[in-house]
Order: C-alpha cells, then sequence, then structure tokens
C-alpha cells in the first residue's frame, strides 16, 4: 500500500506511462509505477529524500520503462521473431507538466466509460485516478474487498478493450464522454459526502479527490464547460460544511444545528466564483440546479432562502426524478407552505422503503399528531442502517412523548 | 404503467402570461407529479402570439394565429404516467389553471407502438 502523499503522484504516472503502453497493457504502466515508488522509498530512507523528488522519480520510471520495452523486443523480435505491438525501446520518455495534465485528463476520460456501471466507473477513478488500494476503496463503499476486485475486473477488462488513447483528447472525445465524466465525478464526491463509512478520514479524501479531478478539467479550454464550473461550484459549498456537519465521534449534526462559524468561508467564496464561471452561457444543468440550492443553503438567513430552495428543487425533479430529490423538495414545500400544507404532497411521493420518507412524515406529522409522528420515525429506525440516525430519531420520540400533542390537533 | 398527454387549452390570450406567484402554482404542480416519478416528458409551451402562431389549412390557405374554429388556442402540453385514464383526470384535475384562469385540459392516452 502506497503512502497517501504517494497516491496522487502515482496515478499521475501511471497515466503518463499509459501513453506509451497504451491502456491495453495499464497493468505493465501500473507495474512500473510501484515499482519506482518502491524503489524511492528504499533509497531514501538511506540516503535521504534527493533535492527534486518529482524529477528523481520521473528518471527512475523512465528507465524501468526503456528496460521493460527492450525486454520485450528483445523477446518479441530475436526469440519468436514476430511484430510486436508494443512501442520500439527507441522512443523518447518526456514528462513535462503539459504531458502530465494532458495524461491525466485523458485518462480520466478513458475511466469513464459508459460501457461499465456507475458503482464500477467510481470505483476504476478511485483505484486508477486516484491511487487508491483495494483495501481502501473496499472500506469506502463497506464493502468485502473480494467484491471490490471482482468489480474491478470486469471493468478492467472493458478499459482494455476499449483502448481509448491517452493524449491530447479531441473535441469529439470529449463531446461524447463529458456527461458520463461529470457523471461520475458527481458520484465520486457523494461517495465521500454521503458516505456509508463513518471513517471521517476516508469521506473527505473521496470529497478532495473528486474535486481535485474536476478542477484539472477547468483547466483545459475543452473540458472547462459551463456545467464542469457548476459541478465544481456545487463540490465547493457542499466541502466547506463537511467539518461542521459530523461531530467528532462521526455522528451526523442536523443542518440546523450545526456550528456555522465551522463553515469555511474561503471555500463558500471558490463555490461563488465558479457558479458565476458557470452561468456565462445559457445552459442550465442538474449541476446548476443543485450548485444553486447549495448556495443558498450557505445564506442560513436570507428570508426567501426556502422559497428559491423550492424553485430550485422544482426544475431539478423535472429534469431528473430521484427519490431524495422529491423528498428533499417535500421538506423545502413544508418550509414555504407550511407542514400542513405538504402533507398530501409527502403521502404522493409512496417511498414507504426509504427511512428519510418516514423521517419526512414523523417531522411533518410532529405538531398535529404525536402518536403517528412517533410511528413514522420508528419505521424510520427500522429501516435505517446507521447507528447515529438511530440514535437521533430516538430522541425525537422521546421528545414527542414528553409533549405529547393529543392526535387529530 | 400507461402514458397520457395533457393538452392545455386556453380561452383568451391574455391568460397566456402568468403572474409570478401563479407561475410558482404551476411549477409547484408539475414538480409535485415529477417528484411522484410520474412525469414521461415536461413537453412544451407553445407561444400563442402574432408572429409565433399560424395555422396551415387544406389548399395552402394560411391564417394568423393559434385558433381553429372556436376561440380557444392550445397553450402547451405535457405527458404524465398513470395507471389509468381516471388517474390521469386526477392529477390534470389538480392543476391551479383552474383556479386562475380558467381553460381546459384534455386527456389523452398516448398510443404506444411495439
Amino acid at each position: 500500500m502506497l503512502p497517501h502523499l504517494f497516491r496522487q503522484e502515482y496515478a499521475r504516472m501511471t497515466a503518463v506511462l499509459c501513453r506509451h503502453f497504451g491502456l491495453k497493457h495499464i497493468e505493465v504502466a501500473e507495474d512500473i509505477a510501484s515499482d519506482t515508488f518502491l524503489k524511492a522509498s528504499e533509497h531514501w530512507a538511506v540516503h535521504g529524500i534527493p533535492e527534486n523528488p518529482g524529477a528523481w522519480l520521473y528518471v527512475v520510471a523512465k528507465n524501468r520503462a526503456k528496460d521493460y520495452l527492450k525486454r520485450v523486443w528483445l523477446h518479441e523480435t530475436k526469440i519468436r521473431d514476430q511484430q510486436t505491438d508494443v512501442v520500439q525501446p527507441e522512443v523518447s520518455f518526456e514528462f513535462n507538466r503539459q504531458l502530465l495534465s494532458d495524461s491525466q485528463l485523458a485518462m480520466i476520460f478513458a475511466v469513464c466509460n459508459p460501457v461499465n456501471p456507475d458503482e464500477s466507473q467510481v470505483c476504476l477513478a478511485l483505484q486508477i485516478l486516484c491511487g487508491f488500494s483495494l483495501e481502501e476503496i473496499a472500506n469506502a463503499f463497506l464493502a468485502k474487498p473480494e467484491t471490490i476486485k471482482k468489480r474491478l475486473y470486469r471493468a478492467r477488462t472493458n478499459l482494455r478493450r476499449d483502448n481509448f488513447p491517452i493524449r491530447e483528447l479531441s473535441e469529439t472525445q470529449v463531446k461524447q464522454r463529458l456527461d458520463t465524466v461529470l457523471r461520475t465525478l458527481y458520484l465520486l464526491f457523494n461517495e465521500g459526502y454521503f458516505s456509508k463509512t463513518s471513517d471521517k478520514q476516508i469521506r473527505m479524501d473521496l470529497c478532495s479527490e473528486a474535486t481535485r479531478l474536476t478542477m484539472l478539467m477547468t483547466e483545459n479550454p475543452l473540458t472547462n464547460t459551463p456545467q464542469t464550473n457548476a459541478l465544481l461550484a456545487l463540490m465547493c459549498y457542499q466541502s466547506s460544511r463537511l467539518g461542521a456537519r459530523t461531530n467528532e465521534r462521526g455522528e451526523p449534526v442536523l443542518f440546523e444545528e450545526q456550528d456555522k462559524s465551522q463553515w469555511d468561508q474561503s471555500l463558500i467564496d471558490r463555490g461563488n466564483y465558479y457558479l458565476v464561471q458557470a452561468t456565462n452561457s445559457a445552459v442550465v444543468s442538474r449541476y446548476h440546479l443543485e450548485a444553486g440550492i447549495a448556495y443558498w443553503h450557505t445564506t442560513p438567513t436570507d428570508q426567501n432562502k426556502w422559497h428559491h430552495i423550492l424553485q430550485l428543487y422544482n426544475q431539478l425533479l423535472i429534469i431528473e426524478y430521484s427519490p431524495i430529490a422529491a423528498l428533499n423538495r417535500t421538506f423545502a414545500f413544508a418550509k414555504v407552505y407550511g407542514k400542513q400544507a405538504a402533507l398530501p404532497e409527502a403521502e404522493k411521493l409512496k417511498l414507504e422503503n426509504s427511512n428519510y420518507y418516514h423521517e419526512l412524515l414523523g417531522y411533518l406529522y410532529a405538531d398535529t399528531d404525536s402518536e403517528k409522528a412517533a410511528d413514522h420515525y420508528r419505521a424510520a429506525i427500522k429501516l435505517s442502517r446507521s447507528k447515529a440516525e438511530k440514535q437521533v430519531l430516538r430522541r425525537r420520540i422521546n421528545a414527542l412523548e414528553q409533549g405529547a400533542v393529543p392526535r387529530g390537533r | 404503467m400507461k402514458e397520457f398527454a395533457l393538452i392545455f387549452r386556453l380561452k383568451d390570450i391574455a391568460d397566456f402570461k402568468p403572474t409570478p406567484e401563479q407561475m410558482q402554482e404551476r411549477m409547484n404542480w408539475l414538480a409535485g407529479i415529477a417528484s411522484q416519478n410520474k412525469l414521461a416528458d415536461k413537453g412544451n409551451t407553445l407561444l400563442p402570439f402574432e408572429g409565433s402562431a399560424k395555422t396551415v389549412k387544406p389548399n395552402r390557405v394560411v391564417t394568423d394565429g393559434a385558433y381553429t374554429e372556436i376561440k380557444e388556442f392550445i397553450s402547451g402540453y405535457i405527458v404524465v404516467k398513470a395507471e389509468s385514464l381516471d388517474e390521469a383526470v386526477e392529477i390534470a384535475q389538480a392543476n391551479p389553471i383552474f383556479d386562475q384562469v380558467g381553460g381546459s385540459v384534455e386527456v389523452r392516452e398516448v398510443l404506444r407502438r411495439d
């Protein structure tokens, strides 16, 4: 397992090596990259860290790659007397800044292959773009390493078959895959933000990796689209609350109870910047709407806040249905028109298998029918898989029982 | 699940431009359908104004405006998912337009071609 600091450098090196070997031989690139880092950790432990560690690493990688190619070339031509599809050993290995960022960007587009299902793309992104180990990915998904291994195996087979070229992206490639890329980065971020794991470090890592990759997209004119900026704005706004939304025990802290002084104002400012960048065209994507909602959440005192949020959720749902958006929209509806008016809206959603649905109904009934409210909270406890959430709900039932309001009032 | 087109008709062009409040109510209604995952197609709003609408008739006769025979015009449509015609009608009945300006909503099952 690589130390954290090496992860990004390892992923970068793999990408740039894939320029030469092609995705078909991604394992070769990965072997050379991990070999290089192994050698670095051994050598540096004895001789100390060199003056320019980056340059040192790339010299080693370059030599390893050349050795490898020479071996293969000898094997293929002298021993088996066959033409080889691997590059000739004379090829020059350049590692400059431009090549690094082009390769990384192309690698993002290669990994986000619509042939693979969403969750496989997110796993691949973590492994290939972020340098996460199998165990780290399994931890993030609360899954068995074996399950993740199988998922990655299938996905990598498709990746090799596709053999997406790792070089400067063309306009057509960007057009074809940008939606998939943004969606995968969005899911990667959400995996951290709404993670199943309570490990704060993993959650932060996933969010910052997704943000880093999206930021990379804003540095190339072809991928610096309004949607990309909207997604990045959304990530900045959400990240600004990352520290405040769990307590030191890893339990979720409700929005209303968060310590607003813990919100990171510099991230909110960056969110504002990217949101402005996102609105210099007529395009309104789901990322624009979600960034808009996240923006209003950073303004806790604005009088019309919920009014705006409801409108944005309305638009979001009209573009694309999702149960969580439907539930959030109904909550916003209650904030604008009152709990009583929101009840029929909520009951129409028919999401009986969702703990959030029962939590919402519990909240809406709380002032008028405490027995019904408690019933829904109990149903939510049964469905929830989070210990911390169950705790919060039990506290609410207790509060209801103490200040019990008679049924039907 | 079947699909039904809801076709909106208005009686007067003056009714076409809703106030912000009316617009909000209409959006709430539409998003209410969407939040039940029953919106198949958000459809389109069709402009009835001079310069935006003409009607083409037999013998290449072209008349101004969105009117056909009667002084009612189509202002837009959406497509919803529903189990039955009755359910689609129920969705249409909740349209705030009836309290706002009147008009009518025609509910028509979409023919499914396999």
